[in-house]
């Protein structure tokens, strides 16, 4: 048992510690049916990966949560609020509390590193003296060892350097909550190692609570406390690592071998 | 009876465009408003374009004034070459060109910049921080098609009548004064005003449907080349469109 679990399992959490309650939910895109009946709890603190097979509906799933996709029924409630019946202003004001890193980074192509950063503070109307600003640009830049990119524009920056600014992008409005579509995928395994230590590490240091959607199985090592697995739009199994790993069904032994 | 397929995907996507179009006036006209987006696609869509636009207008006014001057001279009205040629210019050709070198340039770029940030999910991105992307990449930039359009058709229309000048003075010898009278004496408001108001719509078709394409491209890069293609195609053939409505209005009210 890596040290990491055996530090979450002498916390366990408590049903007040809950910071994300999924329930029932149901979405299906015409005849393909993605999400059905699926349920997850996320605790304060906590690592979960949502584990599955390509195509099972993981990235759905987190895009439900942020509101970028609304399910046909169930529920999705975030630190006591119901996410699926907020107005607008109410999802904005929910969404700087949840990060979110694309699976494919999603840098704004025609801004500089700086300017990508400054994005989500200007729009989410924070203000600060300009003096503040820049220095959070810099911290969140130095929490991913690439300060030096600062005034690089993403085209400059390689696979990784990418993924380790749209990190920095995430963290800049402090979220509870992040939500990592795929964080290794297309990366070499070296890279892909050193994304999920930088995971690790900004769980602890933020004391964030995350999900992590992957089926990069290093990855999944790394940074899981809890893993849930997703199989016919269902969660089929939830244990750690090394409970998972013994697993008796088949489709979710098939991930550990 | 069943309408054929063809038929039917015309239909959906004209369908699709008059929503998208019907959503542009909704969320164009509620707050929170992008100055700052709209000036900086102002300054990209029209000062960016004034290049190309100059260098075109001003061939087009010299090859038209050496392609008509053959023909006037057979009938003997060679004298009316600049009323002729600023006449073509301003009621037709400045507009229609530059509105379609508008939509290869700038339709082709709105097309493939949204598409690109919709498969790369940039306009998702943009959701998740607290913007409206429609807002802050749509609207601002159709705002900015309509609005700069019309600017760079006037400014072509002066340099097209300068390389028309130049023109005339390849085979005669006639002063700018002159040049220039001629040019007022045969032009009206009449002529001037429907030929502008065209070009509004001209850059209003031309940033929706670049802007529709991109927005709405299919994932994958092949998705981002065709909606730069099809915003091209489509907007050019739309420009003819609305010229020849525009047409058969300035006649039904008498400006002809």
């Amino acid at each position: 048992m890596k040290e990491q679990e055996q530090a979450y399992q002498s916390t366990q959490p408590t049903p007040q510690d809950v910071v994300m309650d999924i329930r029932d939910l149901h979405i299906a895109f015409g005849s393909n049916v993605v999400l059905d009946g699926f349920e997850l709890q996320l605790h304060k603190g906590e690592c979960k990966v949502v584990l599955g097979r390509s195509g099972s509906g993981k990235s759905v799933l987190i895009k439900c949560i942020i509101g970028l996709l609304k399910p046909d029924s169930g529920s999705i409630t975030v630190m006591g609020k119901d996410i699926l019946n907020m107005d607008h202003e109410e999802l904005d004001k929910m969404r700087m509390r949840i990060g979110f890193l694309f699976q494919s980074n999603a840098l704004y192509d025609s801004m500089t590193v700086r300017e990508n950063l400054e994005f989500p503070m200007r729009r989410h109307h924070i203000d600060l003296a300009d003096q503040t600003a820049e220095q959070r640009i810099l911290e969140a830049l130095e929490n991913v060892g690439l300060e030096h990119t600062i005034d690089m524009m993403p085209v400059e920056l390689s696979g990784g350097m990418k993924k380790r600014i749209a990190l920095a992008r995430t963290l800049i409005l402090k979220p509870d909550i992040i939500l990592y579509d795929e964080p290794t995928s297309g990366l070499d395994p070296v890279t892909s190692r050193e994304i999920a230590h930088l995971i690790t590490e900004v769980q602890k240091k933020y004391k964030t609570s995350s999900i992590v959607i992957s089926h990069d199985m290093s990855c999944v090592h790394t940074v899981a406390d809890k893993i849930a697995v997703l199989l016919d739009g269902k969660k089929r199994a939830e244990g750690t690592y090394s409970e998972l790993a013994k697993s008796d069904i088949k489709e979710v032994k098939e991930f550990f071998e | 009876m069943q309408l054929p397929k063809s038929l039917q995907a015309f239909l959906q996507e004209a369908g699709n465009l008059a929503a998208f179009t019907g959503r542009f006036f909704r969320e164009a006209f509620r707050p929170r408003y992008e100055w700052r987006e709209f000036i900086r696609q102002c300054f990209i869509i029209g000062y960016k374009s004034l290049p190309l636009i100059g260098v075109t207008g001003f061939i087009m006014g010299l090859v038209l004034t050496m392609q008509l001057r053959p023909s006037l001279v057979d009938y003997g009205v060679e004298a009316q070459l600049p009323a002729m040629v600023s006449l073509a210019i301003i009621r037709e050709i400045g507009p229609v060109i530059t509105a379609l070198i508008f939509a290869g340039k700038i339709g082709s770029s709105i097309g493939a910049e949204l598409g690109s940030m919709k498969v790369t999910e940039q306009i998702d991105a943009m959701e998740v921080s607290g913007t409206n992307p429609f807002k802050y990449l749509v609207v601002t930039r159709v705002a900015a098609t309509t609005l700069m359009l019309p600017v760079l058709v006037i400014l072509s229309d002066a340099i097209s009548i300068y390389g028309g000048y130049l023109g005339v003075n390849i085979k005669a010898n006639t002063s700018w004064s002159l040049f220039i009278k001629q040019v007022f004496e045969i032009l009206d408001f009449s002529d001037v005003i429907p030929a502008v108001i065209k070009t509004f719509f001209f850059g209003f078709a031309v940033g929706m449907i670049g802007c529709y394409k991109g927005y709405n491209s299919k994932k994958g890069t092949e998705g981002v080349g065709a909606s730069a293609n099809t915003a091209v195609v489509l907007s050019s053939l739309v420009v003819f469109i609305i010229d020849l409505v525009a047409v058969q209005v300035t006649d039904l009210l008498g400006l002809n």
